[in-house]
């Protein structure tokens, strides 16, 4: 059956079975595999993308349910909050085997976009459901602080 | 993990043949490879010698100049998240004398001699990652890569301007001669450089001289593609017409295949093969997505004649009995403990218990192969590529010379991945060649399939006898029930105690003059292996609990205890006093309100470390809020990548020692998840300091170190905030509570 996706800004129509989870859909049929597979029940937040920018576990959700919505995955992440907070990433050396990061960093992003000076507490609640399990949190704490930081100097928060 | 037992006769013959070369040339890199002067031998591939290229570039072993000015470096050693794609480029760098920002790194071929792991066998017969070997192993042998590397660039530089090598000068990646003013890039220089003969012998830096090596912040040189969704995994390759694989394994270990109905599976639509492999059956399709349907709707009927039926409650009892029963091969026997202890006058005596743990890397188990009649190619994150190598071609009827395997960065692995049978690798081998070859194959395993068909941390009971005689000398006796990990070696179980079932013990830790430690090896058929600092991860909790406990018994500081019983290890004491002042140990630390303050020291893969843990108990749940590290690893050669390791060891042991525990009913796994086998989150994890103390000796390890003392550490704040003991992980504050109060 055909289904048509809207990601990164491009339309695109797939030949998939309607109940396929977005994440296999963005992977196996698009090429988009920035976007993680670690769970498949939204208990890890690998697969994160943002759906109308609300971020969204890929892995529980079905592309039929996605039809007519914008999705952004990692590779089409370019709003200003998405910028700093990959920027931070770098100039900290969060990622260490990487494979949670594009995870964390969607939801990092979409936490800034709605709360541009998130304290602790906030990023606990916005970010608790992206595990690593190299435990990067430290840096990430750090990287999402700056990141916020960075956009306020620019006066793009 | 330890390879003490290897033999390197045994290795040898193992060793996958290298038909591209002559048996002298064989000798020539054998004996290279031991002394890391394996520069100068020309990669098979590369024609021209000593190593130029078509485009006039510097071809060596692990170091590639191209005319562009890119430095490359060749790891021969996995990236895994614990930071060899920088620690190990920052070694050749600085030697090299290259800036940073020219450093690129790319994976070695499974390659031995050439790419052995010098800790793992010191010919270089095993190529491989584990044991927090990666920069000890390469150290001199990359400084001596970056060297020569360099010595050529400034011979190629003294021909060409005609003057004397002496008075050329390289820093930053520029090479310069400073009375006539000529410079000249690396690349400009690498086709000659290439023309040079390869110097025996070069001077290497004092340490003194080092500006990368120890530098605060060095930009990771995997930061960029890993925040920007471009790095590649095995579970990204693509490759033209490549199918999708999911296996159905039995829910016993040491079931098989009995009959298999594979109708259904087969109709589902995108499901194109369904074909029996020696670990169960495999369901290929188009996508990921049908493979997992497919597989949801095969039927397979279980031969479980031969399958370990009993549960954790009967394990442990088995565990007991061998306890009791006297049946046991020492490890270590010191003095006379049983005289000792009945002359003590305090005695404690204690049983500690270790769960099953699964490893959970992010990225589960994943791998691509592409199969010909002569020829088969893996795309893995290998953490054992010799082995894999052997494996897979055993699994394909082929020479492991006619494997090729192309390693990619791993998800995480904290052992998983290093495992004598390549279970994953074998069963991406075996779909290859059930299928014919008729395509490339993708195997994935999900997050179930990982929790379930792990190979775990082995379950351990610890029966412990500990006094205090005159003088607070300590008694310690110990005995051990846990399944072997190296009685799985293909090269044969170890004779004796297998010495990563009782490393790091209180003998090897602490001056004591009466010691006993035993081992029983349970016949258990749950499949185990090393999980992050192996056989560290349980004998330094009992340990340093039971210290804890005689400090206490003795009425004497936790760290000033343990201080007078490191007399002859002077680099434990001064990490744990290190980590004590930065602690504040010396100020009382506010009691109430369930907070509590624990410290715990411990050497593993030739680095020490000590933590100060403080927690806050409301109820039974244990919060810990702050941990305080200290770590001697040897020179510290990129510090950022050591604190990220001490975090990551930190996070990860804290994982296990509150929640992590793999159990069995009726031999089938109770977890499946990350809902039931529950990790640290962002919320969960303390604040943690990292302090790294100043070294002159060689580099030591440190992606295992982190992971001991954590779990002791916080045992022992938990007691100092409510007098309760925690002596089996994952802690239940609430049992614990209850068996005390009797």
């Amino acid at each position: 059956m055909s289904v048509e996706l809207t990601v990164n800004g491009q339309l695109h129509r797939l030949e998939v079975a309607p109940d396929m989870p977005l994440l296999w859909a963005l992977r196996d049929h698009l090429a988009l595999t920035g976007t993680k597979f670690g769970c498949g029940m939204s208990l890890c937040g690998a697969c994160t993308v943002h759906v109308d920018g609300q971020p969204t576990r890929s892995c529980i959700t079905p592309v039929a349910a996605v039809v007519g919505m914008h999705i952004t995955t990692i590779e089409g992440l370019s709003t200003p909050a998405g910028r700093a907070v990959q920027q931070a990433w770098v100039d900290l050396n969060v990622p260490q085997c990487g494979y949670c990061q594009s995870g964390q960093i969607m939801s990092a992003a979409a936490l800034l976009s709605s709360n541009p000076r998130p304290t602790d507490s906030d990023i606990d609640g916005a970010m608790a459901g992206n595990i690593c399990r190299c435990a990067t949190y430290v840096r990430i704490r750090k990287a999402i602080h700056r990141a916020a930081a960075s956009l306020a100097a620019s006066g793009a928060g | 993990m330890d390879f003490r037992d290897i033999e390197p006769l045994t290795a040898l013959r193992r060793a996958p043949s290298a038909p591209e070369m002559t048996r002298r040339q064989f000798v020539k890199l054998t004996t290279l490879a031991g002394t890391g002067l394996t520069l100068g031998v020309v990669l098979p591939g590369c024609s021209s010698k000593p190593g130029g290229t078509a485009s006039g570039g510097l071809v060596m072993p692990f170091v590639h100049i191209d005319p562009d000015d890119t430095v490359t470096m060749i790891c021969k050693q996995l990236e895994a998240g614990q930071g060899v794609w920088t620690g190990l480029p920052a070694i050749v760098a600085e030697e090299l004398d290259a800036a940073w920002s020219q450093m690129r790194v790319l994976d070695a071929p499974a390659k031995v001699p050439m790419y052995g792991n010098l800790a793992f066998n010191p010919k270089g017969l095993i190529q491989g990652t584990g044991g927090s070997t990666s920069v000890a192993n390469s150290w001199m042998q990359l400084r001596r890569a970056g060297a020569t590397a360099r010595a050529m660039l400034v011979a190629a530089a003294a021909r060409r301007w005609g003057v004397a090598a002496g008075d050329i000068t390289v820093s930053n990646g520029v090479v310069s001669h400073q009375a006539s003013g000529r410079t000249a890039s690396f690349g400009a220089l690498a086709g000659s450089a290439a023309q040079m003969p390869v110097p025996s012998r070069v001077k290497l830096k004092d340490p003194s001289q080092f500006t990368l090596i120890g530098r605060r912040h060095l930009p990771r040189l995997d930061a960029r593609a890993k925040s920007y969704g471009k790095e590649r995994y095995a579970i990204d390759v693509m490759l033209p017409g490549m199918m999708t694989a999911m296996v159905l394994r039995p829910r016993r270990f040491g079931a098989k295949v009995a009959s298999f109905d594979a109708s259904k599976a087969k109709a589902h639509p995108g499901v194109v093969d369904v074909v029996e492999i020696p670990s169960g059956v495999a369901v290929v399709a188009r996508d990921t997505w049908s493979a997992w349907k497919g597989r949801d709707l095969l039927k397979v009927d279980w031969d479980e004649s031969g399958a370990e039926k009993r549960g954790t409650a009967q394990l442990l009892q088995y565990f007991r009995r061998l306890a009791a029963s006297g049946d046991t091969l020492t490890a270590v026997a010191r003095g006379n403990v049983d005289a000792a202890l009945e002359h003590a006058h305090q005695r404690i005596e204690a049983d500690f218990e270790f769960p099953y743990l699964a490893h959970a890397p992010m990225e589960t188990l994943t791998a691509v192969c592409r199969l010909s009649p002569d020829h088969c190619e893996i795309w893995a994150g290998c953490q054992f590529q010799t082995i894999d190598q052997e494996n897979a071609a055993k699994a394909t009827g082929l020479e492991p010379h006619q494997v090729a395997i192309n390693t990619l960065a791993a998800g995480g692995t904290f052992g998983r991945r290093a495992n004598f049978e390549s279970d994953y690798i074998v069963e991406v081998a075996s779909i290859a060649k059930a299928t014919g070859g008729r395509y490339p194959v993708r195997l994935i395993w999900t997050r179930e399939d990982d929790i379930e068909h792990g190979r775990y941390r082995p379950l351990n009971l610890h029966r412990i006898t500990a006094g205090i005689g005159p003088g607070d000398k300590v008694a310690f006796r110990q005995h051990v029930v846990g399944q072997s990990i190296m009685a799985r070696a293909p090269w044969g179980a170890p004779r004796g105690v297998d010495p990563t079932a009782v490393e790091g013990n209180a003998a090897d830790e602490y001056d004591l003059q009466n010691v006993s430690i035993t081992w029983s090896d349970p016949k258990v058929g749950i499949p185990v292996l090393w999980w992050r600092s192996v056989g560290h991860s349980h004998m330094a909790f009992s340990k340093e609990v039971i210290i804890d406990e005689l400090a206490e018994a003795a009425g004497k500081d936790p760290v000033a205890f343990r201080l007078a019983l490191l007399g002859t290890h002077p680099r434990e004491a001064a990490v744990l006093e290190l980590a004590a002042e930065k602690a504040g140990w010396a100020r009382p630390f506010p009691r109430g309100n369930g907070r509590g303050r624990g410290v715990a020291v411990h050497k593993s893969f030739n680095s020490v470390v000590a933590q100060v843990a403080e927690v806050t108990v409301s109820g039974n749940d244990i919060r810990v809020d702050r941990v305080i590290c200290a770590v001697d690893c040897g020179i510290a050669v990129t510090p950022g990548v050591i604190e990220a390791q001490m975090q990551s060891g930190i996070g990860y042991g804290l994982s296990a020692a509150l929640w992590g525990a793999i159990t069995l009913t009726d031999g089938r796994v109770d977890q499946s998840n990350f809902d039931n086998y529950r990790v640290v989150r962002i919320n969960e994890m303390p604040k943690i300091e990292v302090y790294i103390v100043p070294s002159t000796n060689a580099p030591t390890g440190v992606g295992e170190p982190g992971t001991p003392p954590i779990a002791p550490a916080v045992a022992n704040a938990v007691r100092a905030a409510t007098g309760i003991r925690l002596r089996r992980l994952p802690f239940d504050l609430a049992a614990a509570r209850r068996e005390q109060k009797t």
